[in-house]
């Protein structure tokens, strides 16, 4: 898994570099998230994505699409070779989720939209006495929606511990740092005082991750909240914690320096 | 666009059951907000598939007794009408069919975005219910009034929209509406409404519903207008001695070109009416059509006499549904004239 993720960000750089469009950073930030989601967590495979009974991932922050298709496209939804049209004329790859893309359960890209819809599907899995879970993943930035809030309400109402909501917490959005741009700290006690169970896990570490995943639901009757420590541009040295390539497009000397890098991490890897 | 040819229509309706319904001036008919509660609690009975969502507006939406007698198949958001479209859509995304009800003024104008993605782009199939449409809510003043949810769903791609005019249309709609698998929003007010079945027309979406027939002027109103327009053709074929169609096009969106095509060809005045801003609305959705369409033989276009009845792009003028209707000719007398006056511009 620790490989796939190194050669998801590969893909990630290759598609938007070939796109010349994306969100280089935020991709970076949660891939291994995505990478922990759909090799352990999820019952969600190519065979059973109209099944009732599958687990249910809603990605609200839909900008990041490019590492949701690198990842769908390793889970065998699509053809990779598909991903060469990324954002071109007639493309059904574009620049957010859709469902004309097997695999991917709702349109989003607009922010605050992806938890009250998670919400909902939880519900229904609740009234239907089913068994399967609902994911979403949240930006750090998109946590000034008050939408976002309407529904973690209604989700502790509801006693709602079938939803896991993870944020992407990198902790930068387009303008600036979060904490600049509109202070969302603590968002622990925050959702905590909603009545949310929250946990901390470093975003980046995929065991831990896989141990948080496990331990779900944190609480009995309560949905769970995962504050997933990351950061934006993850695994590319020049583009760690640099706003700029929140939604930047490397060149072409930056592209070959970003696959270098990373293919000499997973030399190491093949060494160690 | 449909630009099939003009054709007569054939017309099932009985003239005498007509009159009827028009002498009985009295007002017997429920609310059709009523209607809605009660066919959902029939259908409710036998799906526990069909699921109200709401915020706080159990109440003002009649469902008190669908809480009382399906507790499991009510969802309470609370005031939060971006969250209660959003949850509908999640549920109506896992088999739901889900019913999201609030006061129209605030889930097409608060929630517009959610309606825009989560149902239409998403296609979700959720049933959008606003309650005490138009100006239902009178002197409560334009913050709770909804003059522009036909103009911004029909900006919107992949959503039906739909406004009853009586009893019998909104339950139909609601039935329909249940088993109906693409977006929809339905709305409809508050006050008591006669019956208008006055044709033995069914019901369908998409297809307008002819209430009164006539050559000399037609009527193309919409919801709770239907009412005041079949009042102005009775006035005017009594103190005229004019026939004056009138249509229930319940279905703003997507409209019945054809019998469209059908009246202009027999109508030279055509008067569209709604409970909504003459911008956007029914009016224009009419007037787009008519301006573009050519008569497939000769070539021509329509040329007659056009006038939308509506709400004029103001803050109403305060008062009751009545009252404002009253005051912009949304009424038998008002649309009598009106219809008087546009005829003599063509003769």
């Amino acid at each position: 898994m620790a490989r796939k993720s190194i050669e998801y960000r590969k893909k990630i750089l290759t598609y938007i570099y070939g796109a010349n469009a994306g969100h280089t950073g935020g991709s970076l930030s949660c891939v291994d998230i995505l990478n922990v989601l759909y090799n352990y967590v999820l019952n969600v495979s190519p065979q059973n994505f109209s099944s009732p009974e599958r687990d249910r991932y809603i990605q609200s922050k839909g900008h990041t699409v490019e590492a949701l298709y690198v990842v769908l496209a390793d889970k065998g939804f699509f053809p990779e070779e598909d991903l060469k049209t990324l954002c071109k004329y007639k493309s059904h790859y574009i620049g957010h989720p859709t469902k004309k893309v097997k695999g991917i359960e709702q349109n989003t890209g607009a922010l605050g939209h992806g938890l009250p819809i998670a919400v909902g599907t939880a519900l229904a899995a609740k009234m239907d006495n089913k068994k399967y879970r609902v994911f979403t993943l949240l930006g750090d930035g998109e946590l000034p929606e008050g939408s976002n809030w309407e529904a973690a309400l209604t989700a502790a109402h509801y006693d709602l511990d079938n939803l896991c909501a993870i944020i992407d917490h990198n902790k930068l959005q387009i303008t600036g740092s979060t904490k600049e741009v509109c202070d969302t700290d603590p968002i622990d006690a925050k959702f905590e005082s909603f009545g949310w169970s929250v946990q901390h896990v470093d975003g980046h570490d995929l065991n831990a991750l896989i141990k948080t995943f496990d331990s779900a639901p944190f609480a009995k009757g309560k949905p769970g909240l995962i504050i997933a420590h990351t950061v934006k541009g993850k695994g590319v040295s020049y583009m760690e914690n640099q706003v700029k390539w929140h939604h930047g497009v490397p060149d072409e000397k930056q592209y070959q320096d970003a696959l270098a890098e990373l293919d000499d991490k997973l030399t190491t890897m093949s060494n160690q | 666009m449909n630009d099939g040819p003009y054709s007569l229509l054939i017309i099932h309706h009985s003239l005498k059951k007509m009159e009827t319904a028009i002498e009985n001036k009295t007002i017997t008919g429920k609310a059709n907000l009523e209607v809605f509660s009660s066919i959902l609690q029939e259908l409710a009975a036998a799906d526990r598939n069909i699921v109200v969502v709401t915020s706080d507006s159990r109440g003002s939406g009649k469902l008190v007794p669908f809480a009382q007698k399906f507790p499991e198949q009510i969802v309470e958001i609370g005031i939060a009408e971006q969250n209660l479209v959003g949850v509908a859509a999640g549920l109506a995304s896992a088999g739901k069919k889900s019913f999201a009800v609030s006061p129209a003024c605030f889930l097409t104008a608060r929630a517009l975005e959610q309606i825009k993605n989560d149902v239409a782009y998403s296609d979700n199939p959720v049933k959008l219910i606003g309650i005490s449409a138009g100006v239902s809510y009178g002197a409560l003043g334009s913050t709770h009034h909804s003059l522009h949810d036909y103009a911004v769903l029909r900006a919107i791609n992949n959503i039906t929209i739909v406004a009853p005019a009586d009893n019998y249309e909104t339950a139909e709609a609601i039935k329909l509406a249940a088993v109906f698998n693409k977006p929809i929003y339905l709305r409809f007010g508050k006050k008591n409404m006669p019956d208008l079945q006055a044709t033995d027309q069914k019901f369908e979406f998409g297809k307008g519903r002819i209430i009164r027939e006539g050559n000399d002027v037609a009527f193309i109103a919409t919801g709770e207008t239907v009412y005041p327009a079949l009042q102005a053709a009775k006035k005017l074929e009594e103190e005229s001695n004019i026939q004056a169609a009138v249509i229930s096009m319940h279905t703003i969106k997507p409209l019945d070109y054809e019998l469209l095509v059908a009246i202009a060809g027999r109508c030279k005045t055509i008067i569209t009416v709604e409970e909504h801003s003459v911008y956007g609305g029914l009016g224009e959705a009419c007037a787009s059509f008519l301006l573009q369409h050519r008569d497939p033989s000769s070539g021509r276009a329509w040329g007659g006499a056009f006038k939308i009845v509506g709400i004029p792009d103001e803050y109403t003028v305060t008062g009751s549904q009545n009252d404002i209707f009253n005051h912009y000719g949304i009424s038998g007398a008002g649309l009598a004239t009106t219809a008087l006056e546009l005829m003599k511009k063509i003769n």
